[in-house]
């Protein structure tokens, strides 16, 4: 168990630039989610962290010690891969046993920690068999099981999620959130599920060509993303996002369509050009809003989603509850506690300055 | 018209044509063999006498007993037993040399970045291009230098190197996922531990088929060993076979010659045959 | 490519240490040899050598006898290969046909791999020897004078049957190999389609096997140029005459017999530009198909 701090780590392939300067303070048994679309350098951090990969600067500490350039060895992190890595020609006792054994330590510990790991892992049963001759989840299961009897100062996991299937990535999910809390070990995870993201961070990270756009709980990173970036990935269906214009005094924002919303406050400067975004489940049938025109609806039992366009053709998506839905015409209103305002220009959330 | 009757009948005819064909071809192949084993049997002036027998004859112990032990021809005899001997010593140095030196050039090319890794691929790859047969004389000019004409290492190690067995490996360690490298560098294992860990036990069908092709490439040799030999202590059994024969006199002691050929071909053929799965998927790997 | 890699720099040399020694000390510095003394004329004991430039090659290759073992050798490879190559074709068609018992067939074509071309040949003088061959005998109880020591037709004949021989499982191996690998579907596709098997063996197996046939031909090619010298050497020493004498079996016999080291060399070294010229075509042809 130990901290882990990243100092402004930025990392080049080339011209190519992946990582532009993360920084990031993990406390003691914390669990973070490094969350992003492929390509926006989340598992590059990962591997950084792991020592896999060599930052091109900046400066990664593990409890305290400043680990920046030491083998992935001298590191005492733990990984689990995304395909397993699983050592084909040994089984499973061997695969949970390999990195202990190089350690030396010795055999009736390393038994122990095996059967232990085993034991909380549900696995006793399999220590003899080989990878080959195991299911997907019992792959994974013994994939953290090598990591686990490490006991290592920080858990690594490269999308381990992705190779399973539905039900039983929904089932990993849980145990492995338990299976962290219980030893409490830090841990940094890499997705690009943000359901996983969000179910199983204290915190997340999310990654946008390479920078970290936001980092915060789950919850605050729902309710106040910091750009239109982090707006649009957390949250299914994803959020609404319509252009508007300030005016009086930057205390209100009218849309394309004339409709002037209130702001909570002074914005920013009339004539600013903003983003409103608004989430599909926190619009309302009503009058007064938007007039749209459904073009298509997806019952999902309790609620439906419902496609739509507005005047000017801009879609338009709303989670609305019930299952009596129709195509055709339908007003909307834009609740004004539940809106968020972006600045136009940079994407970055804007706060009212009073 | 077709009939279903008709289409029945031909097809039970392809399937007789075709089971014809292949005893033709099995036939074609085993009967040398077939004969010489008989040969081996009886004395030589029954074959001298062109008798040619077709059938086992009484004195297969006596010709065995001295094929193995006197050996036989015209000119000095050496036993099959000291042949065998030499080429099943010459046989296995070159096939496990090669493997053993082709693991480690390949595993060196594929698993580190090092200035000139592309030169020494190429340095290797290029002797594929340069058979024994081409370069006869400086070849034999540089083993005199080196003073290992009539040695076994003279025999064995101007083999060694092989171009083919290190494709092979370089081609299967690219196969090893990256993962593999990751996981045991969190694990904690160096370069040597991973090819000991990993590598090597993950080669070994890959190897198993190499040892079949090479230890038959190693018995079969016969340019070299005539060139290099001349000691007959250290005659293999291929080239001291076709001395025995000589220029083919019909005075031959013909029935010694025959048990020869037959323990000369066993070695190879057993090792076909019982490797047979690893062997086929050796051949048709390497030579991709 | 791989993109994860051990550090290290003297490791991996050490590790390519005895690959490289043997690579330099038996390929490059021979092949090297070979090149140079191709350039000199030296007398048969060592001792004086002087540079003579193209002559040795100029020599070679406006020798009469020369010219005539390169027509015997096109002539005993090309037989040697449409031999190999069509005997194991027909027969990987056949075993590959759906019949029972094809893998006990399959094991007993695959044997003769293991046999060397040397006692390959040897068991076909047991079969032709004019005394004692059992079909030798038979020849000339027909009438016909065989006698492979005294004819050079009949000499070639053999030699070329001998290495054959020896070469059909070989090729039998990689066509079964190359039958098995077409996807059964698309024979199927060519049977609904209407076409009956002959012709779905030349319009569809026949090309899809073109590039292992290709493999094989210049693989038979090198095998005949090269590794039939044990064939030679055992059966007929390149008599009678030198009606067997082969391009290779020439320069064992100028270098060992006759001494004329840079002849042989030179004749070495056009032989290497031969083999570099099929190793290139082969490559390039690999290559092609591995784009496509």
């Amino acid at each position: 168990m130990a901290t882990l701090a990243l100092r402004d780590i930025t990392k080049s392939f080339g011209a190519t630039h992946v990582l532009h300067g993360v920084s990031l303070d993990v406390a003691e048994g914390e669990m973070i989610v490094i969350v992003g679309a492929s390509g926006c350098g989340k598992s590059t951090l990962l591997r950084i962290v792991a020592g896999l990969e060599t930052e091109t600067s900046g400066a990664v500490v593990i409890g305290g010690q400043d680990v920046t350039g030491l083998e992935p060895a001298d590191r005492d992190v733990a990984m689990v891969f995304q395909n397993y890595a699983l050592y084909p020609h040994m089984s499973v006792f061997g695969n949970m046993a390999y990195g202990l054994k190089i350690r030396g330590l010795p055999k009736p510990e390393i038994e122990r920690r095996v059967g232990e790991a085993a034991r909380l892992l549900g696995i006793e049963a399999l220590l003899e068999r080989r990878p080959r001759q195991l299911s997907g989840g019992q792959r994974q299961r013994v994939a953290m099981g090598r990591a686990i009897v490490r006991e290592p100062k920080l858990f690594l996991f490269d999308e381990p999620l992705s190779n399973l299937d539905a039900k039983l990535r929904v089932q990993m999910r849980a145990e492995i959130r338990r299976l962290q809390k219980r030893l409490g070990v830090t841990s940094l995870f890499v997705t690009h599920d943000q359901v996983e993201a969000m179910t199983l961070g204290d915190r997340l990270v999310v990654m946008h060509q390479g920078h970290a756009a936001q980092i915060a709980t789950p919850m605050e990173i729902w309710a106040k993303p910091a750009d239109t970036y982090v707006a649009g990935f957390i949250g299914s269906p994803a959020m609404n996002f319509i252009p508007a214009t300030l005016g009086h005094g930057g205390h209100v924002a009218t849309l394309a369509g004339g409709l002037a919303l209130p702001m909570p406050g002074r914005m920013g400067t009339d004539g600013q050009g903003v983003t409103i975004g608004i989430r599909p489940e926190h619009l309302r049938p009503g009058m007064g809003g938007l007039e749209a025109v459904v073009e298509l609806v997806e019952p999902l039992g309790s609620e439906a989603v419902l496609h739509a366009r507005l005047a000017d053709g801009s879609p338009l998506t709303a989670r609305l509850p019930g299952i009596l839905h129709g195509e055709g015409r339908l007003g909307l209103v834009l609740p004004l506690e539940s809106l968020h305002i972006f600045d136009a220009a940079s994407g970055r959330r804007l706060e009212s300055a009073g | 018209m077709e009939t279903a009757e008709g289409t029945r009948a031909r097809n039970r005819r392809a399937a007789w044509f075709t089971h014809g064909w292949l005893a033709l071809g099995v036939l074609a192949f085993a009967f040398p063999i077939w004969l010489t084993l008989m040969g081996s049997t009886h004395d030589a002036s029954t074959i001298g006498r062109g008798d040619v027998p077709l059938l086992p004859g009484p004195h297969a112990a006596e010709n065995y007993a001295q094929a193995w032990g006197v050996g036989g021809g015209r000119y000095m005899g050496v036993p099959a037993g000291t042949m065998l001997l030499n080429s099943l010593v010459m046989a296995l140095l070159i096939a496990l040399g090669k493997i053993a030196i082709s693991l480690t050039s390949a595993y060196a090319v594929v698993f580190f970045r090092f200035p000139g890794r592309m030169l020494a691929f190429w340095l290797i790859f290029i002797t594929l291009m340069l058979p024994v047969e081409v370069r006869i004389i400086p070849t034999f000019q540089v083993m005199v230098s080196l003073d290992m004409i009539n040695t076994m290492q003279g025999l064995v190690v101007p083999l060694i190197a092989s171009a083919t067995a290190t494709l092979l490996f370089r081609q299967f360690f690219l196969t090893i996922p990256d993962e593999y490298v990751e996981a045991a560098k969190i694990d904690g294992a160096g370069p040597l531990r991973f090819f000991k860990d990993v590598a090597l036990p993950l080669s070994v069908t890959n190897i198993a088929a190499l040892f079949v092709i090479l230890f038959i490439y190693g018995w079969n040799q016969y340019l070299w060993p005539l060139l290099i030999v001349n000691d007959r202590s250290l005659e293999t059994v291929i080239v001291g076979l076709t001395k025995m024969i000589g220029g083919g006199d019909t005075q031959n002691e013909w029935n010694v010659i025959m048990a020869t050929a037959v323990l000369a071909l066993l070695p190879p053929v057993l090792v076909v045959v019982l490797m047979q799965r690893w062997f086929v998927k050796g051949l048709t790997e390497t030579e991709k | 490519m791989r993109k994860v890699h051990f550090k290290g720099v003297a490791l991996p040399y050490l590790l390519l240490l005895p690959q490289l020694v043997i690579t330099g000390l038996f390929f490059f510095w021979p092949a090297g040899q070979a090149v140079w003394q191709s350039f000199l004329r030296e007398d048969a004991f060592g001792l004086s050598s002087e540079f003579i430039g193209f002559e040795n090659f100029a020599d070679v290759l406006s020798d009469p006898s020369w010219l005539e073992a390169a027509g015997r050798t096109l002539v005993f490879s090309a037989s040697v290969a449409a031999l190999a190559l069509g005997a194991a074709l027909f027969l990987a068609v056949q075993a590959d046909k759906q019949i029972r018992g094809a893998d006990t067939y399959k094991t007993l074509l695959i044997w003769p791999y293991a046999v060397a071309p040397a006692l390959a040949a040897v068991l076909w003088l047991f079969m032709f020897h004019p005394n004692i061959g059992i079909f030798g005998r038979m020849l000339n109880a027909a009438g016909i004078a065989w006698d492979y020591k005294l004819d050079g037709d009949q000499a070639m004949l053999l030699i070329i049957l001998a290495s054959a021989w020896k070469q059909v499982s070989y090729n039998f191996i990689f066509f079964l190999a190359g039958l098995q690998s077409i996807p059964k579907s698309v024979l199927e596709a060519a049977a609904i389609d209407g076409a009956r098997p002959l012709r779905r063996f030349w319009t569809v197996t026949f090309p899809l096997l073109s590039p292992t046939a290709f493999f094989l031909l210049v693989v038979n090619l090198v095998y005949a140029f090269f590794d039939t010298f044990g064939v030679i050497h055992s059966l007929t020493q390149g008599g009678p005459g030198k009606s067997t004498e082969t391009l290779i079996y020439r320069v064992y016999t100028d270098g060992v017999m006759n001494l004329n080291l840079g002849s042989s060399a030179a004749q070495s070294v056009i032989l290497m530009i031969l083999v570099i010229g099929l190793t290139i075509v082969q490559f390039r042809y690999v290559e092609r198909k591995v784009h496509y």
